[in-house]
């Protein structure tokens, strides 16, 4: 039997080769995405502990701190998927361009959806958004005053987030950027959570439809969850008399 | 019936093109799109102006020669190749135009004509099967379960057209790819190589400059054989899988 010479490339930089074929970027987007749609689903759980009261809120993030060096360890992760999901877009965007340089006089997307066709402008807004988000309740640069928050709980001096967090939404202008933001966000999941069981190859014709509308239901779902939290907080006065 | 065409004109590889205007007078409804041409065409030669150049082969819808993009959807509107288009699909008068295939790999060598090589260029990567399996087998003396043989013919309906790459916003043959990939592996004859052609096929995609895929699935929105795009998911992760044993050191 012949060997095709491409085929028989490979050998020890066989890894290499993958992860830089068409298939393998690709297939790092996908496995980036799922993590960091289970980073964002479990956020929202811990921050709706905000609807139990400031001290459901509070040990939570308690206990979020007392991981020390294990929280560095997730923090400095989410930010290497983070950085390889941009990375290998940035470098899909690249060669996607190259292949298709002349764009049709008359031009007519048949097939797509908007949501697919935006993922590189909603992908950056999202990444613009979570750089405010981590410098408004993260690093508190925002608002100092953030900073020096602090409320008793069960004894211990600990960071009262649940002020600070009620304090930040009832600035209109941020409520706005986080409903924009996570907007975005949501935008992007619409194309992206459907969408990676194809990169992965784990679909066929007849479930396909029903990842894409599951994909998008469960985009809607945490758009609304995250913005109950700013919406009830900046309309309804969630917390106001709490932080009196 | 009467329609105003812009068409796309281009002297060769390396000039400029651009769109032109012709008036396509006293066509029949039931002309094929590339009849309606021909009659363009002879009108043109009355007045010495060179014929527009377009590639055609069976017109019936089985080669894949008939590359034409048709107010930007290659092979225009419905399902089908662009020789099984029927004027009666548009309406009197219409203003249509005619591009050709775009993609960087398929580099356009004069007017509506492409050079469509590189789909050559990735069977002979790995598209066929090497040993001579013999002639036909006697019916059923392979016994392929029925579902393995349906979607293996769904595969092989591909017709190599190049419409999925010239569809696709990232100019990604992968339906095409995929479909000769899943054709071939699917079937006794072609699984043992199956590993070496999902490797070999993908990787001279990507070294003739195709693009990735980002799943928009405009392809297969307009492959005339109906290739669903299913089978991208089945050589990705034939790929991955195929990679992985490369990895481990395993013979592929
Ligand atoms: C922060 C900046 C981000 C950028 C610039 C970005 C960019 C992109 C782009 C361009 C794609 C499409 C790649 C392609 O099909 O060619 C993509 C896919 C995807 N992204 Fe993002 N993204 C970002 C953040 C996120 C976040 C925060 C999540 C999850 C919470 C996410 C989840 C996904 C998923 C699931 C996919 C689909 C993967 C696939 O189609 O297989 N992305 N991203
Ligand atoms: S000319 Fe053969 S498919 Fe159209």
């Amino acid at each position: 039997m012949t060997t095709s010479p491409a085929a028989k490339a490979a050998g020890p930089c066989a890894g290499q080769i993958w992860l830089f074929s068409s298939i393998g970027k690709k297939t790092v987007v996908a496995a980036t995405g799922i993590l960091l749609v289970a980073f964002v689903v479990g956020h929202l759980l811990g921050n709706l502990t905000i609807f139990l009261g400031p001290d459901a809120l509070n040990s939570y993030a308690a206990k979020l701190h007392s991981l020390g060096p294990a929280l560095w360890a997730i923090r400095a992760a989410l930010l290497g998927i983070l950085v390889a999901h941009i990375y290998f877009t940035m470098l899909l965007w690249k060669e996607n361009h190259a292949a298709r340089p002349q764009k049709y006089i008359a031009s007519n997307p048949v097939g797509t959806t908007v949501f697919a066709r935006t993922m590189r402008l909603s992908g950056l807004i999202v990444l613009a958004f979570v750089i405010f988000h981590l410098a408004h309740f993260t690093v508190r640069v925002v608002d100092p005053s953030f900073a020096t928050m602090t409320t008793t709980l069960d004894g211990h001096k600990v960071h009262d987030v649940y002020r600070m967090v009620v304090t930040g939404f009832s600035n209109g202008p941020v409520v706005l950027v986080y409903v924009v933001g996570l907007f975005l966000l949501t935008f992007h999941l619409s194309h992206g959570i459907g969408s990676l069981f194809q990169t992965l190859g784990i679909t066929n014709r007849r479930i396909r439809r029903t990842y894409e509308i599951g994909g998008r239901a469960l985009a809607w779902a945490l758009y609304a969850g995250y913005i109950s939290i700013p919406v009830s907080i900046f309309f309804f006065g969630l917390g106001k008399g709490a932080i009196q | 019936m009467k329609f105003h065409l812009k068409v796309w004109r281009q002297k060769d590889p390396k000039s400029p093109g651009r769109l032109e205007d012709y008036e396509a007078d006293n066509i029949p409804a039931d002309a094929s799109f590339l009849e309606m041409l021909d009659i363009v065409n002879a009108g043109l030669t009355g007045k010495n102006i060179e014929p527009i150049q377009f590639e055609s082969d069976c017109r019936e819808g089985i080669c894949g020669n008939c590359s034409l993009t048709i107010n930007g959807v290659p092979h225009g509107p419905g399902r089908g190749t662009t020789c099984q288009l029927y004027m009666r699909k548009f309406r009197d008068g219409d203003t249509i135009t005619i591009e050709p295939f775009r993609a960087d790999p398929f580099p356009v060598q004069r007017d509506l004509v492409v050079n469509r090589a590189a789909f050559d260029r990735i069977i002979q990567a790995g598209g066929f099967i090497s040993e001579r399996s013999g002639s036909a087998p006697d019916a059923n003396s392979v016994p392929i379960p029925k579902t393995t043989a349906d979607e293996a013919m769904d595969a092989a309906a591909c017709i190599g057209c190049g419409a999925c790459a010239a569809a696709c916003p990232n100019g990604s043959a992968m339906l095409f790819v995929s479909a000769k990939v899943a054709h071939l592996g699917l079937l006794p004859q072609g699984k043992p190589e199956k590993d070496r052609r999902v490797l070999g096929m993908v990787r001279q995609m990507d070294q003739e400059g195709f693009g990735n895929c980002s799943n928009y699935y405009a392809c297969e929105a307009v492959c005339p054989a109906n290739v669903p795009a299913a089978f991208i998911a089945r050589m990705n992760r034939e790929f991955t899988a195929a990679s992985a044993k490369e990895m481990a050191g395993l013979p592929v």
